[in-house]
């Protein structure tokens, strides 16, 4: 292999591979993040697909792109722009040449920049580089489609398949210029074409001659080397996505509490994935029901826990609403019951693939009448399981349901993950009632967290009756008598104020003290993360505060706020996560940032956001 | 000691609450009926108490669960098919019991109701059949026969009823059965058949509400004409019915008839023998569907079927999953597929 060229090095770099949605531009997106972890390189990765399985080939609509950025330290984002843009015809590059870096590298398959591909993708001229204003680019366009018809005229393949394996080709492209080895990928096909040779073959052979194509043309001035992050942890990797973490995450709380995991759900994007995974994970003693619809998703979730299942229930926004009055019901019978919301797009269907974070108010408040529930949200892609134990853990110890928030971003996005020991994580201790246990009352609560304890059916002695009609505070009984409710009432408050004794303190990032705090919640992170870090190198006095636990807030909440000078909450939506904030602590001013476009943050943006702030702007 | 699923009677089966449904409503005499029938399935399936759930949904009729001294869940409107399916699928060895309304079961739950069925989960099903919305006080509802006079048609309805039966073998159901609040005897003798099948076991109780639609059955279930307006199946006896003894079905081209038998050339061996067991739901689904005039209604074990439960192919396909799997734990898991080591 000829590498005559100079190895550039660099800190990070983002790659953003797009093409038709049959193109299998997910899948080589995914192969290259892989490697690169392998590598040792911090990665962090991003899905954008269309919600229409197969829109018209060739149009805008049905673009599919995959980001990944790679870095020699780790890396909290997908990363805004990207240095180098795969497009596989003229539509993806209509879509995406916005996103490409000043003077960023494009590489485009010239086989499909045709009329037809030109009209498809409703370009008005024939000239996509001087329509889209890319002179400053450095665009490489290359037959790739030819190209990998010529390299596989001999496997035997048909053309449909042969024509399928481009992708391959495009990926042995970015892999010259990216300096990475091939046998990761290659041993991949090995595992996942087993049966089937011939496979094997083709894909390793389009990915070497896009490989070696790319390294003779000499259109490629530079290839570049993103050197291993040195992690600050040792230890055995992998890489994990925000659902599969949050299934995982559901399963070792089961582990933990010594309960089987039972998921009632109903398909819905951006949350299927949960199901699909738990479903998988009969080997574990997971059950899974595919429900007929998301009432009956947490009905059945609330009978088997009645009968003491760990139980669950994913869902996305509109599935959220059908849960309403269910979600009612496992507050009055306080039982334990976790419920994901992965966020995405609303109203209505709104925005089924795109990611928002507009579904905190129906967390909170959502429901008939006044019910309280413990909400949290992760932030990560990799803590998604952290703080799906950590529902399991607060559900089962607190009888109180929990609804734990994602969304879309970090479900579909993914990242390395140093892989923890089930030893790590504490042991999940929920009420259980013994048989026999003599004066049996089942609302009767322990002092410290007002939890009423849990009486499995089937076992002698405790036989008792629980439903959706008020309770008498110790019997359990109906009860309509008036100071009664009232007091049930506020013991059901009561009981999820006090899990702010039993969750960590709010952390900031940064000083304690300051001019600016930006507070965030979920899956903004990473985006907050890196634009705060970037202000503070430049000596500015920005601390960070990004929320897990929202009901109950953390208790030293007030604190914090009460340090800075000025206050910005941002986040994916109107501006729900602020109000909430103005309703529990009114005497602050909040300035807010807020975005509704189905896309993540840039940092970009939000640096400027807070210098305007910051300048009193 | 002897076991206790020996010796029950039917006060171990009664709570300490206060029955609440109005004097004469249909709903005491069908609690009479699962107190009796519940230590005859205890005796017969080896049950101790604990093992019993009754849940609901909203109704009059959902209020039962109260009135069982059993493990019982007072669900939400509709939804009690799915709150008792996930009961069922916690605890396989749990004997599960809905009680329902018309409303509950076949308006606001109709979606869960059918899907239990369709997935043939091993609880039985207790549908009390009032053709109206006692709770919320007299509406229409699913089952109020076409041009029902209720509050809310004061010029009668416009909507075609369901007949429940017909709607359970189109879901594939395996266990149909009917009843009359007001024969408790034969109540508790379907119920004990209800808690042997494996799968879904739809018992339809014919029940009066004396408050909103006072006498809605009764045109059937009068001591007086009883007899000659219904007929009680039995697996393996012949269709016969009436006060004498003297009537029965026969299978007239692809339709049921009523003769009589020693008339018009008809004799015993004419009459057809009911074999509930048939998976064919052809008979069946005739015998679910018939109605006062022109037939008697149905009682008894229309339809008892043997097919797989949900309940088992899910305890089954785990069990299975986990023997051949070398992930046995979550660290297991956690070190699957591609991982890489950082030193
Ligand atoms: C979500 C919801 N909608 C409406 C109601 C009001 N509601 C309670 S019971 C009922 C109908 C009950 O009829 P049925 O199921 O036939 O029971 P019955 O009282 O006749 O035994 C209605 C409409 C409710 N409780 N919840
Ligand atoms: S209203 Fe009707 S169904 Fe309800 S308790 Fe009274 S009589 Fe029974
Ligand atoms: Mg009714």
């Amino acid at each position: 292999m000829d590498k005559q060229n100079k190895i550039q090095e660099l800190d990070e770099v983002v790659i953003r591979f797009s093409g038709d949605s049959g193109d299998g531009m997910q899948l080589i997106g995914t192969l290259f993040a892989n490697a690169s972890a392998l590598l040792g390189n911090g990665v962090s990765t991003f899905p954008d697909y269309p919600s229409e399985i197969r829109a018209p080939q060739g149009t805008v609509g049905g673009v599919s792109g995959f980001q990944v950025h790679l870095g020699s330290k780790k890396v909290n984002t997908p990363g805004d722009y990207c240095d180098v843009l795969v497009a596989m015809n003229p539509a993806a590059l209509k879509a995406n040449a916005k996103w490409v870096k000043k003077g960023g590298m494009i590489i485009a398959d010239a086989d499909q920049f045709n009329e037809k591909g030109y009209t498809r993708a409703g370009y008005k001229t024939l000239d996509a580089v001087s329509e889209l204003k890319l002179e400053d680019f450095k665009v490489i366009a290359s037959p790739i489609t030819t190209l990998t018809k010529e390299s596989l005229k001999e496997s035997g393949l048909d053309n449909k398949s042969i024509v399928r394996s481009k992708n391959m080709f495009a990926l042995g492209m970015i892999y010259y210029i990216f300096d990475h080895p091939l046998n990761f990928t290659e041993s991949y096909y090995e595992v996942k074409f087993k049966k089937k040779p011939q496979i094997i073959e083709a894909n390793k052979k389009t990915l070497r001659d896009g490989f070696n194509y790319a390294a003779n043309i000499h259109a490629i001035p530079n290839t570049y080397k993103v050197k291993a992050a040195s992690p600050s942890k040792k230890g055995r990797y992998r890489t994990i996505n925000g659902n599969t973490a949050t299934a995982w995450g559901l399963i070792a709380a089961s582990e933990k509490s010594g309960l089987p995991l039972f998921c009632g759900s109903y398909p819905i994007t951006p949350a299927t994935d949960i199901l699909v995974e738990l479903a998988k994970r009969k080997d574990l003693g997971v059950k899974t029901l595919q429900a007929e619809d998301e009432i009956a998703g947490i009905c059945t979730a609330i009978g088997a826990s009645y009968a003491g299942n760990f139980a669950v229930t994913t869902t996305s926004g509109p599935g959220l609403s059908l849960k309403s009055e269910a979600l009612g019901l496992a507050v009055m019978t306080e039982l334990p019951l976790v419920v994901i919301d992965v966020q995405r797009g609303g109203p209505s269907t709104g925005l089924p693939t795109k990611t928002e974070q507009s579904d905190l108010m129906q967390a909170l408040w959502g429901r008939n009448g006044e019910a309280p529930m413990i909400v949290i949200a992760a932030s990560t892609p990799s803590n998604c399981f952290d703080y799906a134990f950590m529902a399991g853990k607060l559900t089962m110890e607190h009888m109180t349901p929990v609804l734990l928030l994602s969304d879309g971003y970090i479900a579909n996005g993914s990242q390395p993950w140093c892989i923890p020991s089930m030893s790590e994580f504490p042991e999940i201790k929920p009420p259980i009632v013994p048989e026999h246990t003599e004066g049996y009352m089942p609302y009767a609560r322990d002092d410290e967290k007002l939890a009423r304890g849990w009486a499995f059916p089937g076992k002698k002695g405790i036989a008792h009756r629980v439903g959706g009609l008020e309770k008498d505070f110790l019997k359990g009984s109906i009860s309509y008598e008036a100071t009664n409710h009232e007091r049930m009432v506020k013991v059901r408050a009561e009981k999820v104020k006090r899990v702010q004794n039993f969750i960590p303190e709010q952390e900031v990032v940064g000083d304690a003290e300051g001019d600016l705090l930006v507070i965030g919640w979920g899956g903004t992170y990473g985006h907050l993360f890196d634009a705060v870090s970037e202000m503070r190198k430049e000596g500015k006095k920005v601390s960070l505060c990004h929320f897990n636990y929202i009901n109950p807030l953390p208790k030293n909440t007030h604190d914090i706020l009460k340090k800075f000078k000025k206050i910005v909450v941002c986040e994916l939506n109107l501006g729900q996560f602020a109000n909430y904030l103005r309703t529990n602590f009114d005497e602050f001013h909040y300035y807010q940032y807020n975005k509704i476009q189905g896309l993540p943050f840039t940092v970009v943006e939000l640096v400027d956001k807070f210098n305007q702030i910051l300048e009193g702007k | 000691m002897a076991e206790n699923y020996l010796n029950y009677t039917p006060k171990d089966f009664k709570s300490d609450q206060e029955v609440r449904w109005c004097p004469g409503c249909g709903d005491h005499a069908i609690l009479s009926a699962v107190e009796k029938a519940l230590p005859e399935v205890s005796k017969e399936l080896k049950y101790e108490l604990e093992r019993y759930v009754f849940v609901s949904g909203i109704g009059c009729s959902s209020r039962f669960p109260y009135y069982v001294n059993t493990f019982g869940f007072h669900g939400i409107h509709g939804r009690a098919s799915a709150i008792a399916t996930g009961v069922k699928v916690a605890n396989p060895l749990l004997s599960v019991w809905q009680v329902t309304g018309d409303g509950d079961a076949l308006a606001i739950g109709g979606n869960h109701f059918i899907h239990a069925v369709r997935r043939n989960i091993d609880i039985n099903i207790l549908l009390f059949n009032n053709q109206i919305y006692g709770l919320t006080k007299g509406q229409y509802s699913p089952t109020s026969p076409l041009g029902a006079i209720t509050k809310t048609s004061p010029y009668g309805t416009v909507e075609h009823p369901f007949r429940p039966g017909e709607l359970v073998i189109g879901a594939q159901g395996k266990f149909f059965a009917r009843s009359l609040d007001v024969d408790v005897k034969l109540t508790s003798e379907i119920l004990l058949e209800a808690a042997k099948h494996d799968g879904t076991s739809v018992v339809e109780i014919l029940q009066n509400c004396v408050i909103f639609n006072d006498g809605a059955h009764s045109n059937i279930t009068d001591r007086e004409f009883r007899e000659d307006r219904t007929i009680v199946l039995r697996h393996g006896e012949k269709m016969v019915f009436g006060k004498n003894r003297d009537k029965g079905l026969i299978l007239n081209g692809l339709s049921l008839k009523v003769v009589k038998i020693g008339e018009g050339g008809f004799t015993m061996d004419d009459i057809l023998v009911h074999d509930a067991t048939n998976p064919n739901p052809g008979v069946h689904m005739m015998l679910a569907n018939m109605q006062y005039p022109e037939f008697p209604v149905a009682l008894g074990v229309i339809r008892n079927v043997k097919d797989s439960t949900y309940d088992d192919n899910v305890r089954d396909q785990v069990l299975k999953v986990m023997n051949t799997t070398k992930i046995k734990n979550m660290d297991d898991l956690l070190n699957s597929g591609e991982t890489w080591e950082v030193k």
